[in-house]
């Protein structure tokens, strides 16, 4: 360790580093590459969205806004709630607007964590769960999700895994990277250890909108939650607008207060710019997001067929854009898997174990890439797996 | 009619096969056969076409929009005139149109002089027109909904979390 490096943070040198890099930095050697590894939207931001941020940039509305965000964006994103979820929060107190769901979440892990508090977490999960847990001063503690249910909560082992350490419970669903969501059963099920315990929610419900089969259910819904939950979404996957980094968190004013204040000395405010094209997706954008949706999921019909065909088997994915298919097959484990297939096929994927060590044996692949392609991908997946068949 | 899901697949694009709409909409591959015949049937699908962009031809194609007044007939109102217009091979859109005028008629020739030819030839001289107005395509932007100019490509890094 240099000189320098020891006079860091200990806490940030001993986060883990990305799981993802390594795949990215040899993918960006190589041509003609199609890239399955992508976890957002291959739509742009559709036109009407753009063009309401250009005509704000020439009216010159460049300055801060509030620092929960504007009341019109709260307002609008408190309607929205309503309409798809039939929740209700106050949009003068209950909503904050962040920069990505991302900054909602580390706002809501530090309001929420004392030195010490445990978050259980669904793993395989998002990447950055253990490591802004543990930003905040908390212990991560992931719960394995049952594999052979296409990775099901574990109820028995969420339960054995509640200590009167335990703070909070961080959900994700639709979830990245397996695709799968909770069902009514499940939900009411994790709602009852939560109130039982007495436990706070984060709900990290990005992808909500991106459900295939049946309407998506905000756990802040079900009995005695609402006042538990911290709803966490963003304009990323739905309007596809990941680079304007626009997220928002919806819960208590207790908790959104703490939540704003550290959003205020650390970020001051979202970008106006984003938070005016927001206003626009929210207002007149559902049609454009509907059909974003209907594509995602023609594509996930088509391309999880494929992948059960070319002998990748693979549990539908209800919801999110990723298939979660095992490689068992295969003679290989999910790295040499996801290294050889981009060198010898020049397919992208990630392996499933980034996502946390039940991932092993799957890789993740997103769809959100156009239907020609997907079919190009399995014909280079299929080639590749009849010639590392397990002997 | 509202536009359903599978008439929407065949807008953007009329090759896909049945077996394949089928899988795409999670429908039995015989309820799409059955759908589409019905909507052949019924002309509510008229054709399968295909969309040129004419700029990458070798041999030019000229068009023009024109504005054409009408002295409505009693009885039929513009019916008798449009359907003359439509007749010629020539014509490819016949609109009728609140405001201005009346009928908005594209026209399509290999040159100049054969849409100048044909408007004052055949279509002025038609019975109950009252006069034209005829505006040359100088550069088409977006045809049924293709945009002609390049789009960007992906744009995304290869590996996000």
């Amino acid at each position: 360790m240099s000189a320098l490096t020891a006079r860091l943070s200990r806490a940030a040198l001993n986060m883990p580093p990305s799981g993802i890099r390594k795949y990215f930095d040899l993918a960006a050697t190589m041509k003609d590459v199609i890239s399955l590894g992508v976890g957002e939207p291959d739509f742009i931001t559709p036109w009407r969205t753009r063009e309401a941020c250009i005509y704000a940039l020439e009216k010159g509305q460049t300055s801060y806004t509030s620092n929960y965000g504007m009341l019109e964006l709260r307002q609008a994103v408190v309607k929205s709630l309503e309409r798809y979820y039939g929740l209700s929060y106050d949009p003068a107190s209950e909503v904050l607007i962040t920069v990505g769901v991302s900054e909602a979440l580390d706002l809501a892990l530090r309001a929420v964590i004392n030195p010490g508090d445990e978050v259980l977490y669904l793993e395989p999960g998002y990447v950055s769960y253990a490591p802004t847990i543990m930003l905040a001063g908390g212990v991560p503690v992931p719960v394995p999700a049952k594999k052979a249910e296409g990775f099901a909560p574990d109820f028995a082992a969420f339960a054995a895994k509640i200590t009167p350490r335990t703070k909070a419970v961080l959900l994700n669903y639709p979830c990245n990277p397996t695709g799968s969501t909770l069902t009514q059963d499940e939900l009411a099920e994790l709602a009852r250890l939560c109130v039982a315990h007495d436990l706070l929610v984060l709900s990290d419900e990005i992808y909500s909108q991106l459900s295939y089969d049946v309407p998506h259910t905000a756990i802040a819904t079900l009995p005695g939650m609402h006042e538990r939950t911290i709803t966490l979404n963003g304009f990323s996957k739905a309007y596809a607008m990941t680079g304007w980094r626009l997220g928002y968190a919806a819960a208590p004013a207790e908790i959104i207060e703490v939540m704003m204040k550290i959003h205020q000395y650390t970020m001051l405010c979202a970008p106006i710019t984003a938070q005016k094209a927001a206003l626009e997706a929210l207002a007149n954008g559902h049609d454009d997001m509907r059909d974003m949706i209907d594509e995602y999921c023609m594509r996930r019909n088509f391309f999880v067929r494929r992948l059960n065909e070319i002998g990748m088997p693979c549990h539908v994915p209800q919801g999110a854009f990723y298939a979660f298919p095992s490689i068992a097959a295969t003679d290989l484990n999910a790295d040499r898997f996801a290294v050889q297939l981009l060198e010898e096929e020049k397919v992208v994927v990630v392996p499933g174990d980034v996502f946390g060590p039940t991932g092993a044996g799957h890789i993740r692949c997103s769809y959100a890439t156009a239907l020609d392609k997907l079919a190009e991908a399995c014909v280079r997946m299929e080639r590749f797996v009849q010639r590392h068949r397990r002997q | 009619m509202a536009v359903d899901r599978l008439l929407k697949l065949l807008i953007d694009d009329a090759r896909k096969t049945p077996a394949q709409l089928a899988e795409l909409l999670g429908l039995p591959e015989d309820a799409v056969r059955r759908k589409i015949d019905e909507y052949e049937k019924s002309g509510t699908i008229l054709y399968y076409r295909t969309i040129i962009n004419e700029e990458k031809l070798t041999t030019p194609v000229c068009s023009a929009l024109i504005e054409v007044k009408v002295q409505p007939e009693r009885g039929v109102g513009f019916e008798t005139v449009a359907d003359r217009i439509a007749q010629f091979p020539e014509v490819k859109d016949v609109y009728l149109l609140s405001g201005d005028y009346d009928l908005q008629v594209l026209v399509e020739g290999k040159s100049m002089q054969e849409v100048a030819a044909f408007v004052a030839q055949k279509l002025s001289t038609l019975k109950r027109i009252n006069g034209t107005h005829t505006h040359f395509v100088l550069k088409k932007y977006k045809i049924d909904g293709a945009l002609l100019s390049a789009r960007p490509g992906d744009q995304r890094l290869a590996v996000t979390p």
